[in-house]
């Protein structure tokens, strides 16, 4: 007899994955060692921009243990050309895309040349054996150089840096006002240019592949949130049959958008194992991740923002120019669009327009980073409310009340043309006045600056929404993305009652397998632990469109939902025939069918027992209750929040130190409390990083000066205050579950809350902007009112370079 | 990322490292808690074809009395040189300022004579060992000579160590009843200094009696700021006597610029974190 079981959504389960990941007893890619394995390593560019004159590789052909050495001439007609799935406009200038360079290097760190050898230590050794003569082109990193009429171009083919400019404007799609009207005729305008550093994603796992040839179908194991778009863009770019290929991503150890990418690596990899016949490993060091992997971020956003006298915002014009970097990747010419519809964020904006133009640099490509395009937008529009209010006299929090769409406006369709189905604004902001202390630190603050206190308060407001569960394959097709936006789920009910669990979805860190495991243990009432999660393998997984855009549980989970009821359908004729009733009078629940008035009743696992022996089965039912589905969206999910920062500027030095973080998120309904938990954590120090430490800065040949851990300063907990969070829940209507995404939330809502805070607490010095990241130098020469000292390492030794002495250490 | 190929030697005894030394010539190095040595070597900046470990050599390590000063083992780990009761009490100003060094795995490897001998300029053990008129202790094939703290450190990574040296003690004078502080000013807690101030002074009742002061990365070695010193000797341990002291910070300083500051904001916080040092050790 079993005891109606609480429900496993909504349980703060720990982590049925954790144990064997932060053991490290389990199999990341760069653990697998095949028999007979190869290992590779790459030479790359060290020059920014150059024609590659002459490669001499013959002292590494003699290296020891050597067995292939190869540069792009050798695979200029196998390689193909890097995909992009994400044409914006149809004019987009799209170059070609080597995995290795051809005869011209676009940017430091691009692949020249191949080792494979019997270690990886001859491999790395060989590589100084290969002599590449470059001649200088000029470098292109300024993006607004970069579209002057005599700019240098990356890709002189293409006559222009411009790759496409992509617009959207309200008066002409009928959606609103003319934005250009509103500015004129306004009470009050406000223009402000923001600069969005480029981001490294820094992931802790560095990205490695393994390639085995040796079977029928080529396999290869990737550290990549995108197994199975993998595997068709190897087959589309590679000209492999499909069916020839199998992709795994074992465990892998984070991406934050990093690894939602086709990289050059893993093609060189396939095209050297398939040279060979043998097993072939690469994995990269942490400088060649830095230096090569996709970027984020990078942006420069001009915003003019027009409101009446009272605090109404009449309309927002945005023109932004987005770098690219030096070739298109998977999503890079997404990535700025998919802000779009971002911008108008919370607010009933009447008019609205916006305009990107993608440009071509000589630096590393840029792509998704967590958020992807809604970070920037966020930042922008949650900074340009402050410096309205500030424009206005009023309280920054009461404007954005005063624009807000309120709770009983919902579904609310915004100028950007979303749906929102559902949100509360009002309900997460005073939650988190509450816990924040709102108008107690605004005491404080008043109190410092009359005192003329060397440490100055500021508060920093972000009440942000997203964009996520991308996404409804319509909305993708109408944005020409490559692909659709739906979702494979299956259920395998095992003869022993148990089940595994079949999802498209990519887990690489997210925690899939303990909540996709309660949310079928409620839905076919099965313990927790009876339950497997498969996914990241393209035969055990056949489809799937992966992990990114805070999309699995939204759309992923509700395909594993909807296999999960054909379970039950199938079960039904069978339960109601091994019972001698129809199956009009079974009702399901708690695992079991019970004929409806009675306590008769079958539970599941005897059905899938009585399944696998198929001895006795109605007539015309299939012996088999395994079941899948795939479902594509109808709506995005649009969590949101609000975030009070209390940040206290030392000035002095500059530094600045958080105070408190009140983060008060609306994600819907949640399944597991601790896994969201962590998420906003994790999600709110990355977007704090911006705000505060990272940036990946060139210096003025296009050499990548962040070149390791000890420059790009990625922080640790150490450097954070401890957070207070807490939820208001607002479910979503779009699906069964009422949830919403939550995977960026923290990254998009944090970043203009820490500004926006540091920009308060000075601002009475003169300061209406600090550049990010808001380095103590930047934030003192702010308050110096000094000009900003451009971003960028001196030539010389010193402070940032840590210990590491060009030189080669003590003499 | 892979070193390039080398030998390795671990000798048990200082006659032995440094023989090992002399007979591989210019191309060995000598290895002691690897924490900046291994970045170097698997990034292959250096690709000695010989490394010489002390890690065995015994009498490298610890903390002894000598008369009136404290002998310091190269080899002492930055973890073993906070916790030390000698230290702690005769030269608080290298345990408060080792605290500051890195996080706990890399005290545990890292070494105070590995720090010493590297001559990092964003190395934070330099100026403590300069403002408190540390002797470095060398061995090499011609015996032994001490090389007072003041002539060690020549030049960006470069002591006057010469080659085929090894540095085997350090011996500090002993600052019983100084108080001390190192006040370090970084971007995140695990980070090399931008400036940082290395202060202990003697204080009577409220005057400052003597006082110690250098500066961490105001230079391509550390700088002894004497011209503070001396402001500070005799002035009652008051805020705003401790801030015109600091103004002589710059005395001697030759600050580069780099990404996380320019000349004239480094030689700015040298001046704020001379007062906040000095001020925090009379406290
Ligand atoms: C992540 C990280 C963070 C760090 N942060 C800081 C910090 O905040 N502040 C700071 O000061 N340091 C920092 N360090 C450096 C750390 O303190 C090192 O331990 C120290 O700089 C070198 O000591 P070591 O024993 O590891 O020397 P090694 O790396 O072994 O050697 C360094 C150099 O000195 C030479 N050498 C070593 N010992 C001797 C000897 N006895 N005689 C002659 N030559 C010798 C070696 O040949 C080599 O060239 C950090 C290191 C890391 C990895």
């Amino acid at each position: 007899m079993t005891m109606a079981a609480e429900p496993e959504v909504g349980k703060g389960r720990l982590r049925k994955e954790d144990a064997r990941l932060i053991t490290g007893r389990t199999r990341w890619t760069d653990n697998i060692s095949l028999p007979g394995m190869l290992h590779m390593a790459v030479l790359r560019s060290p020059m920014a921009h150059a024609r590659i004159t002459n490669i001499d590789a013959s002292e590494a052909r003699q290296a020891p243990g050597v067995l292939a050495v190869v540069t792009g001439a050798d695979v200029a007609d196998e390689q193909g050309s890097l995909p992009c799935a994400w044409p914006i406009t149809e004019d987009m200038k799209t170059p070609n895309a080597p995995s290795m360079a051809v005869d011209q290097v676009n940017f430091a760190g691009e692949v020249v040349a191949a080792v494979v050898a019997r270690s990886a230590a001859e491999a790395q050794d060989a590589l100084e054996g290969i002599d590449v003569d470059y001649e200088d082109l000029p470098v292109v990193l300024d993006l607004q150089e970069a579209i002057a009429d005599d700019a240098d171009l990356v890709h002189p083919d293409l006559g222009t840096n411009k790759s496409a400019t992509w617009i959207f404007d309200s008066a002409e799609a009928g959606t609103g006002g003319n934005v250009d009207e509103a500015i004129a005729g306004a009470e009050v305008t406000v223009e402000r240019t923001f600069r969005q550093q480029r981001l490294i994603p820094a992931f802790m796992e560095p990205r490695s592949v393994v390639v085995d040839p040796t079977g029928e179908q080529t396999t290869m194991w990737s550290a990549t949130q995108i197994p199975h778009i993998l595997r068709l863009m190897l087959a589309m770019t590679l000209n492999v049959p499909e069916h020839k290929v199998r992709v795994i991503a074992p465990d892998v150890g984070g991406g934050f958008g990093g690894k939602l990418q086709v990289t050059p690596e893993e093609v060189i990899t396939f095209l050297l194992a398939r040279k060979l016949g043998r097993p072939v490993k690469y994995t990269e060091t942490r400088t060649e991740s830095l230096a090569s992997a996709h970027h984020g971020r990078d942006q420069l956003q001009k915003l003019t923002i027009a409101a009446r006298r009272d605090g109404t915002v009449t309309g927002l014009k945005v023109e932004l120019l987005a770098d690219m970097g030096a070739y298109l990747r998977l999503v890079t010419p997404g990535v700025p669009i998919l802000g779009a519809f971002m911008y108008n964020a919370i607010y009933k904006i009447p008019a609205y327009h916006f305009a990107c133009t993608n440009v071509f640099t000589t630096k590393t490509p840029t792509d998704a980073y967590r958020g992807a395009g809604r970070p920037e937008a966020t930042f922008a529009i949650e900074r340009m409310m402050d410096e309205l209010a500030t424009e206005l006299g009023m309280d920054p929090l009461e404007v954005r009340e005063k624009n807000w769409i309120k709770h009983e406006e919902f579904p609310y369709t915004t100028v950007s043309t979303l749906t929102y189905d559902s949100g509360n604004y009002e309900a997460a902001t005073a939650r988190a006045k509450e816990l924040f202390d709102y108008d107690g630190l605004r005491r404080e603050q008043a109190e410092r600056r009359q005192r003329g206190d060397t440490v100055q308060l500021g508060i920093g407001i972000s009440t942000f929404t997203e964009m996520c569960g991308l996404a409804p394959s319509r909305v993708l097709g109408s944005l020409s993305y490559g692909a659709g936006g739906w979702e494979y789920g299956a259920i395998r009910m095992l003869p022993t009652g148990k089940v595994e669990v079949i999802t498209g979805s990519s887990a690489h860190g997210q925690g899939h397998e303990t909540a996709w495991s309660q949310i079928v243990a409620d839905k076919l009432g099965v313990p927790f632990e009876d339950i497997e999660v498969l996914h990241g393998d393209t035969q055990s997984s056949p489809r799937g469109l992966d992990t990114y855009g805070s999309r699995s549980l939204t759309v992923g989970a509700m395909a594993v939902l909807s296999a999960a009821d054909k379970v039950i359908e199938k079960a039904k004729p069978i339960a109601a025939h091994m019972m001698e009733c129809s199956p009009d009078d079974l009702e399901f629940s708690g695992g079991k069918f019970t004929v409806r008035g009675t306590d008769t009743s079958t539970g599941i696992a005897d059905v899938a027992l009585a399944v696998f022996a198929a001895h006795d089965l109605p007539d015309g039912v299939e012996p088999s209750l395994d079941s899948d589905a795939t479902y594509d969206p109808e709506n995005f999910s649009f969590p949101h929040g609000t975030h009070l920062c209390a940040a206290e500027v030392d000035t002095e030095t500059g530094q600045v130190r958080l105070r408190s973080y009140v983060a008060v998120d609306d994600v819907g309904k949640v399944v597991n409390p601790l896994i969201v938990e962590g998420q906003v954590h994790g999600g709110l120090v990355q977007g704090i990083a911006q705000a505060l430490f990272e940036e990946a800065v060139y210096d003025e040949s296009g050499t990548l000066m962040t070149g390791t851990l000890a420059d790009y300063l990625v922080p640790s907990a150490a450097d954070m205050p401890s957070f207070t969070t807490d939820r208001t829940e607002t479910p979503s209507t779009t699906n069964a579950l009422g949830v919403k995404g939550v995977g960026e939330a923290g990254t998009i809502a944090s970043t203009p809350a820490v500004v926006n805070a540091i920009v308060d607490a000075i601002r009475h010095m003169g300061v209406n902007d600090v550049e990010m990241p808001c380095t103590p130098m930047r934030v003192w020469q702010a308050i110096q009112g000094g000009a900003q000292s451009a971003a960028g390492l001196g030539a010389e030794p010193g402070g940032g370079m840590g210990s590491i002495d060009p030189e080669g250490g003590a003499r | 990322m892979i070193p390039a190929e080398f030998d390795y030697v671990a000798p048990a005894t200082v006659d032995d490292a440094v023989r090992a030394l002399a007979d591989a010539g210019e191309e060995a190095k000598v290895i002691a808690g690897g924490q900046s040595l291994i970045p170097v070597l698997r990034m292959r900046l250096a690709a000695p074809t010989k490394l010489i470990d002390l890690g065995k050599i015994a009498e490298l390590r610890g903390v002894r009395e000598d008369g009136d000063a404290l002998v310091i083992g190269a080899m002492t780990s930055h973890y073993d040189v906070m916790r030390d009761p000698l230290i702690g009490e005769h030269a608080k100003l290298i345990a408060v300022t080792t605290s500051t060094v890195a996080d706990p795995q890399v005290r545990h490897r890292g070494t105070f004579g590995g720090s010493l001998a590297h001559a990092d300029p964003a190395g934070d053990l330099a100026a403590p060992a300069l403002a408190l008129d540390v002797e470095m202790v060398a061995h090499g094939m011609d015996g032994k000579r001490t090389i007072p703290a003041s002539e060690f450190f020549v030049d960006y990574f470069t002591t006057a160590l010469r080659p085929g040296e090894l540095l085997t003690e350090v011996r500090v004078p002993k600052y019983t009843g100084w108080h001390a502080h190192y006040e370090k000013f970084n971007r995140v807690a695990q980070a090399w200094s931008i400036v940082g101030v290395a202060a202990a002074v003697q204080v009577e009742g409220h005057t400052i009696k003597q006082a110690r002061v250098g500066l961490t990365n105001m230079s391509s070695v550390p700088v002894r700021a004497g011209g503070v010193e001396r402001a500070l000797i005799g002035q009652e341990a008051t805020p705003e006597a401790i801030k015109t002291a600091a103004e002589h910070a710059l005395e001697g300083t030759m600050p580069v610029a780099d990404g996380n500051a320019d000349i004239a904001y480094r030689e700015h916080l040298a001046k704020v974190l001379t007062s906040r040092a000095v001020t925090a050790a009379c406290r």
